[in-house]
């Protein structure tokens, strides 16, 4: 594949305005990596797991407030705190 | 039966990649998945196009089930190792299928596909030719299914699992949050329903935890395992991967997987809904 994209997945047709969005994307030295990222509430607790895309992308549909997003690629994990709210897409870029 | 019985490791499956009594097979909730790569020599089974009735709410039937399984050249006395994305929800759902049209040895890959990627170990996307067999089933074990007549009458009575997401549960999503929000026509539970979420049972890398982590896991959140349970979630495909834990790795004797859960119940006139967390 090409190289990584900045940001998310496109939100072309996503009703952002009625959703609550995390995404971004997983790189390595400025490459897509191949994993998966988990979504976990603020007691730790797992809620979503979604395999990256071929670009390293990844979004969830979630709830405000605040969530850990673990990005699990062999032979690392990689924790990042995000606060998420409705209306507007948080993007989270992961560099592992 | 012991835990080797129903659960094989990664290179268990490595190091018999090229057994031909043994199947590889990936089912994937993402039905793509599998014409990008696979393991080698693993055959495909498509849990919309292949397990489902065309036309009712149902899955196949026996003759459906019999006709899938020559077709993909699988033999009854072959041993059949299901893994897949997602942690396995979509291989555990495959393989109580294969439980109840009675298939001989069926395992699950622990951690399916993602301990797979994991650990960097190779996929093909070679598609492998397996001859038709002419596979027998034996009528549907109607001992591990539950229908929406018996989770009423489970209600206060029996163990009920709810093995969706808390906020599932809770009433405040009606579907996992990497999926569109949509299906029963309410949210909510089955009253008197323990919420125990599938992700509970597995640990990061999609590997089952231990038995005694798993026995632990459900005694602490108050299921008697003395009693029948009867475990669904929206679709029936979480739930039969804890329908894998509490049947085929604690062996608990009656356990029953409701498949048409939250997406019937939540749609049925009458029946009592509850909401809030536990």
């Amino acid at each position: 594949m090409c190289g990584a994209k900045a940001g998310g997945p496109d939100l072309a047709g996503v009703d952002v305005a009625n959703e609550t969005i995390i995404q971004g994307s997983v790189t390595r030295d400025g490459e897509p990596v191949n994993g998966y990222v988990r979504l976990l509430d603020e007691g730790g607790e797992f809620t979503a797991e979604v395999p990256t895309s071929a670009t390293g992308q990844f979004r969830f549909f979630a709830r405000p407030g605040k969530w850990t997003l673990r990005a699990l690629v062999p032979g690392q994990t990689v924790d990042r705190q995000v606060v998420a709210s409705q209306g507007t897409a948080v993007e989270v870029a992961i560099a592992v | 039966m012991s835990r080797s019985d129903v659960l094989v490791d990664a290179d268990w499956v490595q190091a018999h990649l090229d057994d031909p009594k043994v199947v590889i097979v990936e089912v994937d909730e993402d039905t793509t998945a599998y014409e990008k790569n696979h393991i080698r020599n693993a055959v495909r089974i498509d849990w919309k196009q292949d397990l489902q009735d065309p036309v009712r709410r149902d899955f196949i039937d026996q003759a459906g089930f019999e006709a899938l399984l020559s077709a993909k050249g699988i033999a009854n006395d072959d041993t059949v190792v299901l893994y897949g994305g997602n942690n396995n929800w979509f291989a555990s759902y495959a393989y109580w299928y294969f439980k109840l049209y009675g298939h001989g040895d069926v395992r699950l890959l622990d951690g399916g596909r993602k301990k797979w990627e994991l650990d960097s170990r190779d996929l093909v996307a070679e598609v492998p030719a397996r001859p038709a067999t002419e596979y027998k089933a034996q009528a549907a074990d109607s001992s591990i299914r539950a229908f929406r007549d018996d989770v009423i009458a489970a209600i206060g009575n029996l163990n009920l699992v709810d093995v969706r997401s808390p906020d599932e549960f809770s009433g405040k999503l009606l579907a996992p949050a990497h999926l569109p929000q949509e299906q029963s026509q309410r949210p909510g539970h089955v009253p008197s329903a323990r919420n125990i979420p599938w992700a509970k049972n597995a640990n990061d890398d999609g590997t089952f935890k231990s038995d005694d982590e798993l026995k632990a896991l459900y005694e602490a959140e108050g299921i008697d395992l003395a009693k029948d349970t009867i475990a669904y979630c929206r679709i029936g495909e979480r739930s039969a991967l804890t329908w894998f834990v509490l049947h085929e790795l604690l062996g608990q004797e009656n356990v029953k997987n409701y498949d048409g859960s939250w997406t019937e119940y939540g749609s049925l006139v009458g029946v009592p809904i509850e909401l809030g967390s536990n």
